[in-house]
């Protein structure tokens, strides 16, 4: 060829292969008459080549659980809706329920008993499976205070709780601090802290001291939805700490989060 | 829909969220993000059709969606604004390295283009429907975003050797 002058789209499209046979040839011919655009084309192969190769590792890394079992359908709620609305729905719902049947016995105070109210008060392992499942998908923002201002996040959680709290260390189990926030509980503050896994998997531990039953309990398990939640009472503390994993995994963690917190 | 067919298109969904984001834990929950929509909206999906193009099409305006509702205007066009940074010699491993490095320094609009020609080897059209833009746009953002890239991993200060032809 060719008096025509070759376009920049050509170019792209040369390197991209994305030519017919003989148009390719003919811009091949081009090139061997224009370094500069050789050398820029050739460089651009290179960086396509380099892409691929940086980025090909993703495709062969195992897929995680939570990505895995979103290939089938999610059930629904009954009353319809997308996975994460239905049981934001379910799980909010009863809260809503519950806090409402709370707050009725609190304003009608006088009028009921003690034992009747705090019936009605939404158990523990409920509240802290919603609390996980409104902060942990949470990509920005999922706590106030990072852990990189941990000494700032302990001193504030323990100041609004009035007590000392911290959050164990969970490194060795392979979990790393995120952060930690401050909820309003059943008629108080309490604590979340969040941690995560090298694959993002997140786990939260829900911290009150407004605890139902003024005596320690052993470990207990609730499956909320996709939560698992294991949790207990131990002192003036109640904990709850939820995650989105196996049972057998989680009461790993639970053991170590316990034998931590026992030992102050 | 068929769940082995979702299965399937995990991993370039996966790749191509964590090349255009860079980090692992956002790039899961972008593709996370995307499945719950995608269940949510099944109803939409026509039998038959490419599947792989609807995922990344939800999959891209959830990101736009991200992007708009964190108040961050999408990373201005200003060719002349690029920082180009002077990159010392170095080995072919730090060079990957170097080329992640280099590929956040690329407007979203270009990075876009470039790895879905890149990675998934998307016809121009293809990517053109996808985004929602004219082939013009996708052609213009794919030479600047291949020309930039280079400019920065050759630590170059100029493009003076760009030449447009039309």
């Amino acid at each position: 060829m060719t008096s025509q002058p070759i376009t920049e789209d050509e170019l792209q499209a040369y390197v991209d292969d994305a030519l017919t046979p003989e148009w390719q040839a003919a811009l091949e011919e081009h090139l061997t008459r224009h370094p500069a655009d050789a050398e820029r084309t050739a460089a651009y192969r290179a960086q396509k080549q380099a892409l691929k190769a940086l980025f090909q590792p993703v495709l062969d890394e195992p897929l995680p659980d939570r990505l895995q079992t979103l290939s089938v359908q999610p059930l629904r709620a009954p009353t319809g809706g997308g996975w994460t609305g239905g049981l934001w729905q379910r799980l909010a719902a009863g809260l809503l329920v519950a806090a409402l049947g709370g707050a009725g016995g609190w304003l009608a105070h006088g009028q009921y008993l003690q034992g009747d109210r705090m019936a009605r008060m939404v158990p523990l392992s409920h509240q802290a499976a919603v609390a996980h499942v409104v902060y942990s998908p949470d990509v920005r923002r999922p706590v106030e205070i990072a852990a990189d201002q941990e000494e700032a996040l302990v001193k504030w959680l323990s100041k609004r709780l009035g007590t000392p709290v911290r959050p164990p260390k969970l490194g060795a189990l392979g979990y790393e601090l995120v952060g930690g926030r401050l909820l309003p509980g059943n008629s108080g503050p309490v604590a979340q802290f969040m941690y995560h896994d090298a694959s993002g998997q997140r786990m939260t531990l829900y911290v009150t001291t407004e605890s139902i039953e003024k005596r320690d309990t052993g470990f207990r398990f609730a499956r909320e939805g996709p939560v698992n939640v294991f949790y207990w009472v131990d002192g003036k503390f109640g904990y709850a700490l939820s995650a989105g994993i196996d049972k057998g995994e989680l009461a790993k963690v639970a053991t170590a989060v316990y034998d931590q917190l026992d030992q102050k | 829909m068929d769940s082995r067919a979702i299965l399937a298109e995990l991993p370039r969904l996966r790749r191509y969220a964590r090349a255009m984001l860079g980090d692992r834990a956002a790039a899961d929950d972008l593709v996370q993000d995307t499945l719950e929509r995608a269940w949510s909206r099944i109803s939409q999906w026509r039998q038959g059709s490419d599947l792989r193009a609807w995922l990344f099409g939800i999959m891209h305006n959830l990101r736009i969606d991200q992007l708009r509702r964190a108040g961050l205007a999408t990373t201005s066009l200003d060719e002349d604004a690029a920082e180009v940074p002077l990159r010392p010699t170095q080995t072919d491993r730090l060079e990957l390295m170097d080329l992640e490095s280099a590929l956040r320094q690329l407007p979203d609009e270009q990075r876009e283009i470039l790895l879905l020609v890149a990675l998934e080897e998307m016809s121009y059209a293809d990517i053109a429907t996808l985004l929602g833009i004219p082939i013009g746009t996708v052609m213009s953002r794919l030479s600047r975003g291949r020309e930039r890239l280079r400019v920065v991993m050759d630590g170059r200060q100029q493009t003076a050797n760009l030449r447009v032809v039309r």
